[in-house]
């Protein structure tokens, strides 16, 4: 499945300052479809290069961290159990507080 | 240098008593037009006669007068606006929290655009390094009170406006007397602490926020508390760790982004106050600067569960006023005094002066300098290695070879080991990095107390600082 990833507001540092990867993700072997929580795993081992505390807490992503599917806040679409389709572009954003 | 000084002082005068003459001035000229009827204050002087037009007014179902006419004629004249959005804009009331990098765009389009009121709230005062972005101030305000410097802005574009100065720090016990004579709260603050107390106050008083945010390359924009949307802590139940709170001066931001997000902010602020478009609610707007791409995105409604503006909250004014957002965010509401770290005993520090007799001796010694490369480009002490903090664990060997050199070059100290020190800006990281040199085997590493500022301050004032 090809997915578009997208980090912003810093989150991109922890990803080599790379802010959009195009990538080709499979489902967990036995599953017919991709959920954002397959998805999360897949991005801390792949694209996480550094500080995954700054990513990740838990099973979700760390407080301060708006998770977009389809320019649609994740929790609209089921959060951790929203289902991956074909193309989809999932965007990842840190909260910025400055001025 | 020295000739000029009398004459500053003498041209500082005259525009004090200048400013007295002129209120003087005003204070006559108001008590003059508040003699005549509504509709027959004339135009300024140089506009020409006052024609029938303007007599005409007085006839009309608004209350706006020759002057606002003309002054808000490009905005009268668009059929969505129209004398309609301009009237209420006129009775309407803004305040913007934080006078920096978004509260000025936002404050000179919102005093221009003919908003009733504008107050400002603001701690700090003006730095030569806010100029790049912060375009209400100028040079001749470095030093004086942001306030004091946003509020002669606004005057001088638009004395017809309202200007309420508020020259200290919002904090939860000023906070609800300060919002409650507003109708919008503009958040153009710059940190976490005050984002969630601006919320939180917003929503017990049941006022519309306009949040912005900006740094570095990228900014956000979104209406919280509007018309039964979400608020910020719907969005972000739980505060974000510390280190995931950049400043801008650490971070660094480019002048212009914020400048983007505080012209947004005004917008969504004269929207609001006008009844006109549909307001950034539910939605957010993230900016980015270098692929010159704007992303609206569509974020959760008001959460019910939400712990202040939720079904079943029951945060009142005194949980608010009771509330330690500091100790919430884990983090300084005031920006401008960096946490100072007190990693080290005693012996493994010295000071910049110190440090300076140490290189005056010609002691045999290194300097490791933990900053980030780009920090180190702009501008670092004579003879230090650069090895960022970052980078330390796979560099330590760099360490040990340049002891080694310093060892055989400099043979007045042959048989005495060199010793090691740490600086980096401000004296936290190179406490970091002391703790895990000496955990690596240099025990006789040093951090130097207060880093390149403290040398600045200390030793060398010319020494740039950034």
């Amino acid at each position: 499945m090809h997915l578009t990833l997208e980090f912003g507001g810093g989150l991109e540092l922890l990803c080599d300052a790379v802010k959009i990867h195009d990538v080709h993700v499979e489902p967990p072997v036995g599953s017919e479809k991709m959920t954002m929580r397959d998805l999360l795993l897949w991005v801390q081992k792949n694209l996480i290069k550094e500080r995954p505390e700054m990513f990740i807490k838990g099973d979700t992503v760390r407080p301060g961290v708006l998770v977009l599917v389809n320019d649609c806040d994740w929790e609209l679409s089921g959060q951790l159990d929203t289902t991956l389709e074909e193309k989809d572009v999932v965007v990842f954003i840190s909260t910025l507080h400055g001025g | 240098m020295e000739s000029s000084a009398p004459d500053a002082a003498a041209i500082r005068g005259e525009i004090e008593a200048l400013k007295v003459k002129k209120k003087e001035i005003d204070a006559r000229i108001a008590a003059l037009e508040a003699q005549l009827a509504p509709g027959q204050v004339c135009r300024n002087a140089g506009n020409g006669p006052v024609s029938d037009k303007n007599a005409a007014v007085s006839g009309t179902e608004h209350d706006l007068t020759p002057d606002m006419i003309y002054r808000y004629s490009r905005q009268l004249l668009l059929p969505s606006f129209g004398v309609k959005g301009q009237s209420r804009l006129l009775k309407s009331s803004v305040l913007v929290v934080g006078a920096g990098g978004l509260g000025s765009p936002a404050l000179l389009y919102l005093a221009a655009c003919g908003v009733g009121q504008v107050g400002i709230v603001d701690n700090d005062v003006v730095e030569l390094n806010n100029m790049h972005r912060q375009v209400i101030h100028t040079e001749a305000y470095i030093g004086r009170s942001k306030v004091e410097s946003a509020a002669a802005a606004c005057r001088a574009i638009n004395s017809s406006l309202e200007v309420i100065e508020h020259r200290e720090a919002l904090r939860t016990s000023n906070a609800l007397e300060i919002l409650s004579k507003y109708d919008i709260v503009v958040d153009a603050t710059d940190n976490a602490p005050s984002r969630y107390m601006i919320n939180d106050c917003c929503v017990v008083l049941g006022k519309p926020l306009v949040s912005g945010a900006a740094l570095g390359l990228e900014g956000q924009l979104t209406v919280y508390n509007y018309n039964g949307g979400p608020c910020y802590r719907c969005l972000f139940p739980t505060p974000p760790p510390t280190t995931a709170c950049q400043r801008c001066a650490d971070s660094g931001v480019l002048g212009v982004v914020p400048g983007v997000i505080g012209c947004l902010q005004a917008l969504e602020g004269i929207k609001i106050a006008s009844s006109v478009g549909e307001p950034l609610s539910g939605r957010m707007l993230l900016f980015d600067s270098l692929s010159a791409r704007i992303r609206i995105v569509k974020i959760r409604g008001r959460c019910l569960q939400c712990e202040v503006c939720g079904e079943n909250s029951s945060f009142s004014r005194q949980n608010f006023k009771d509330f330690d957002y500091e100790k919430f965010t884990q983090s300084p509401m005031s920006t401008s005094a960096p946490v100072k770290l007190n990693l080290l005993g005693k012996d493994s520090r010295i000071t910049t002066k110190h440090y300076s007799e140490i290189v005056r001796n010609g002691e045999a010694h290194i300097l490791v300098d933990v900053r980030p490369e780009h920090h180190y480009k702009i501008v670092s002490l004579p003879n230090s290695i650069n090895i960022p903090l970052s980078t330390l664990d796979k560099r330590v060997s760099e360490i040990s070879s340049a002891l080694e050199q310093e060892r055989n070059q400099k043979a007045d100290f042959e048989g005495e080991r060199p010793n090691l020190y740490v600086i980096c800006r401000r004296g936290n990281d190179s406490q970091r990095a002391v703790h895990y040199l000496q955990n690596t085997g240099f025990t006789s590493a040093k951090d130097i107390i207060g880093g390149i500022e403290s040398w600045a301050q200390d030793v060398d004032p010319q020494f740039p600082t950034y």
